[in-house]
């Protein structure tokens, strides 16, 4: 896929008559994670896949979700970097961080091409009016979180500025909500509801975090992804149970640190 | 848009005649157009076509309360709303097809019931039912998560049966939906004359708001004013966050104390304090003889200027929380049913369906209770004076009021009924799916669940067919057996 060795994927590709997008963020080696979600989408329909970054980083399994990555990137789907796929391209110097000790397990776990792979991933992707990106649209390299109402309304007005984009989705922040503008003139959350298709029609702009698929952190262990309706304008929010038990019996024959392992079943 | 031809279509709809040429919006009936075979498709039901006038000159609120709308309406159903029947995409030919319901609005219902001089005993009577049937139907859009916001008598269809259609949901809102109204600087939206003063200060989303409008509607059909006029300015509106209205029998002597009560606690400045569900206003609704009165239903003289400006005061800084999700705010406040036995019951069986209502009402604090009783139309005859109906059921009453004597009845309503039917379980069911009951509470032995081998019997029938949860009582251990436990 030459498309995807660009930093940013040129329009004219990918505009095809793309219906229902499968949304995937922050998968963090979470291969069992990624894969019930993927299971989840496929009974719907999917006719585009996206994988908005962080593919590694945490989980137990980076080989095994970069293979998966690679395939589907293969079929025509869009993925981008995260921060912490940067982080295992070039490990930091040991700060003895938790992050730092698991990026440079995952640098050493993944192969040459897999590492090139990441090497080559964008920050962003255009179609039509939809950006999606791994943090916020405000200068993407330095992954500013999409968190607060203030900071969508950056994100946005960057998207609109630099990318000509009304909508963006977007993960980092590890949670799901909607941004949208009502009748005054900034943004405004919405928390989803699991499986009720909210409406988010095309003239409106909005931002949308679509949550985590590797390491859900609302006190619910359920893995987190999106399925965005181009033409009804609708977005569904999911939560899918997986086999967390396995996902954390994978960290802990890494040997990384407890808490990754801990964490999966809380939800935190 | 202009005004469209009879004739013409519109993505397979054909225009037949302008009903209504509003500021807002046209509204057509409409028909299937003509197809490519040269067939027209049938509709089921007749059909009406809403199009809005979104010209330059509009305001931007006029298109955002069609797009709520545009939202709202496929996403609700139920008898108590327009069908759905198509939406037309927003940026290219925005419309929306529904279900024309022929009826009456309130309006037209209200002009006739007030030509007439109020009656007590008919007038009252006709009005609860009237209000009954509209908390009803404001009850089923709450239970799908919707709060209405904008009641008022030209939105409430009466349909022939006498059942009610809400109408409009261009300022509604929907707690699984992103909020298109609201703002991050509150301001009211809705009709100044019905709208609860939470939404005065722009809180959208509370169902006890339209339990207020309820209540400003009943005020203006039992006293023929508004309660707090028509407020053009934004200090008029906020007069109803502190004040009482005028008390309705101060308006009209007319007006029963019970149908006073109801409408001043629908009317409550603050929300806790209104009825917690519109289907606790329905039942107490349809069953006026068992409302508790209290001042506030026998008070003519309406409230002070001290009370009004300690209340003043303390409005200017009222703090209002958004609500929780409508469905589940109404579920916190269920209404529970016991059905009593009335023939060849023991003590230990009266005592354990208390035990267990006891039990249920304790978990639920805002719960109300509706205790029934099926007798069979044979007991009552209207020959014999001492088997006359009223008799009869004042037996059965007062048997389920003694039986209610040992109940911690605290912050609990509780109210008696006594039905008549040859088969319990039908009767039981019905009365169920007619008050919105949650719970169905029953004797399992008393109603015969030991002859189940032999016969489909009354707890089994109720379990399968009640539109809600149903718990089947077992007796406790007999008070006969509990002196040779012990002994043992």
């Amino acid at each position: 896929m030459c498309s995807l060795s660009l930093k940013s994927v040129p329009r004219a590709l990918l505009e095809n008559s793309i219906v229902k997008i499968a949304l995937l963020s922050d998968i963090h080696a979470n291969l069992q994670a990624l894969n019930a979600c993927m299971a989840h989408a496929k009974a719907q329909g999917i006719d585009r896949w996206a994988l908005l970054g962080d593919l590694v980083g945490y989980g137990g399994n980076p080989k095994e979700v970069m293979d998966m990555a690679m395939q589907l990137a293969d079929a025509g789907a869009w993925i981008l970097q995260g921060n912490h796929d940067e982080m295992a391209i070039k490990p930091p110097e040991g700060d003895g961080s938790m992050g730092s000790s698991s990026a440079l397990w995952t640098h050493a776990q993944l192969s040459a091409t897999q590492l090139g792979f990441l090497k080559s991933l964008p920050f962003t992707a255009l179609s039509g009016p939809l950006l999606l990106v791994h943090a916020s649209a405000y200068v993407p390299e330095r992954w500013h979180y999409v968190d607060s109402e203030r900071a969508a309304d950056l994100c946005a007005d960057h998207a609109l500025q630099t990318y000509d984009a009304r909508h963006v989705v977007v993960g980092h922040v590890h949670q799901q909500s909607v941004y949208y503008r009502g009748t005054g003139h900034s943004m405004m959350r919405f928390e989803p509801t699991a499986d009720v298709p909210v409406p988010m029609p095309s003239h409106r702009r909005w931002v949308a975090t679509v949550g985590s698929v590797g390491q859900p952190r609302d006190h619910k262990p359920e893995a987190m992804y999106a399925i965005y309706d181009d033409v009804a304008g609708r977005m569904t929010f999911h939560r899918v149970a997986y086999d967390h038990a396995s996902a954390a019996l994978a960290i802990r024959a890494a040997g990384l640190p407890e808490f990754f392992a801990e964490r999966l079943a809380q939800g935190r | 848009m202009k005004l469209l031809n009879p004739g013409h279509v519109i993505d397979g709809f054909e225009i037949q005649e302008c009903l209504h040429a509003g500021g807002m919006a046209h509204i057509y009936t409409v028909q299937y157009a003509v197809g490519e075979g040269g067939a027209r498709r049938e509709s089921e039901f007749p059909m009406a076509m809403k199009i809005p006038r979104m010209t330059a000159g509009d305001g931007a609120e006029n298109i955002v309360s069609f797009e709520v709308e545009h939202q709202i309406l496929p996403a609700i159903s139920g008898a108590n709303v327009p069908r759905f029947v198509a939406a037309g995409d927003l940026s290219r030919t925005p419309y929306l097809v529904m279900e024309y319901v022929q009826g009456s609005t309130l309006e037209t219902w209200a002009d006739n019931f007030h030509k007439e001089t109020f009656q007590p005993g008919l007038h009252d009577r006709a009005l609860a039912r009237m209000g009954a049937e509209l908390a009803h139907a404001v009850h089923s859009l709450h239970k799908q998560n919707v709060c209405h916001l904008d009641l008022k008598p030209a939105n409430v269809l009466i349909r022939p049966n006498g059942k009610v259609v809400l109408l409009d949901f261009g300022l509604s809102c929907h707690a699984h939906f992103p909020d298109l109204l609201a703002e991050e600087l509150r301001k009211a939206v809705g009709s100044p004359a019905w709208i609860a003063p939470e939404q005065v200060v722009g809180v959208r989303g509370d169902p006890r708001s339209d339990i207020f409008a309820i209540g400003v509607m009943l005020y203006e059909l039992a006293t023929s004013e508004l309660p707090f006029g028509e407020p053009a300015t934004a200090g008029g509106l906020r007069q109803r966050l502190w004040m009482d209205p005028v008390p309705p029998r101060k308006r009209n002597p007319q007006v029963p104390e019970w149908l006073q009560e109801v409408i001043l606690k629908c009317l409550h400045p603050e929300a806790a304090k209104r009825y917690p569900s519109a289907a606790h206003l329905a039942m107490d609704l349809s069953n006026p003889d068992q409302i508790r009165i209290t001042e506030r239903g026998r008070q003519i003289k309406g409230t002070g200027f001290k009370e009004h400006l300690k209340r003043w005061l303390k409005a200017a800084g009222m703090h209002y929380q958004p609500s929780p999700l409508p469905s589940r705010q109404i579920k916190q406040v269920p209404i529970l049913m016991v059905a009593l036995p009335h023939a060849d019951v023991s003590d230990a069986t009266w005592y354990s369906l208390r035990e267990a209502v006891d039990r249920s009402l304790g978990i639920r604090p805002g719960a109300r209770l509706a205790c029934v009783t099926v007798i069979s139309a044979g007991d009552t005859s209207s020959t014999e004076s001492d088997k006359s109906e009223s008799s009869v059921h004042r037996m059965h009453l007062s048997r389920m009021q003694q039986w209610s004597q040992g109940l911690d009845l605290h912050d609990h309503q509780i109210s008696f009924h006594v039905l008549e039917s040859g088969d319990v379980a039908h009767a039981l069911v019905k009365y169920a799916e007619g008050n919105e009951v949650s719970m169905i509470i029953m004797g399992a032995a008393t109603h015969g669940l030991q002859m189940q081998r032999f016969v489909a019997t009354v707890p089994i029938k109720v379990a399968m067919e009640a539109p809600c949860t149903v718990i089947l009582v077992k007796q406790d251990v007999p008070f006969e057996f509990l002196g040779s436990l012990h002994e043992e």
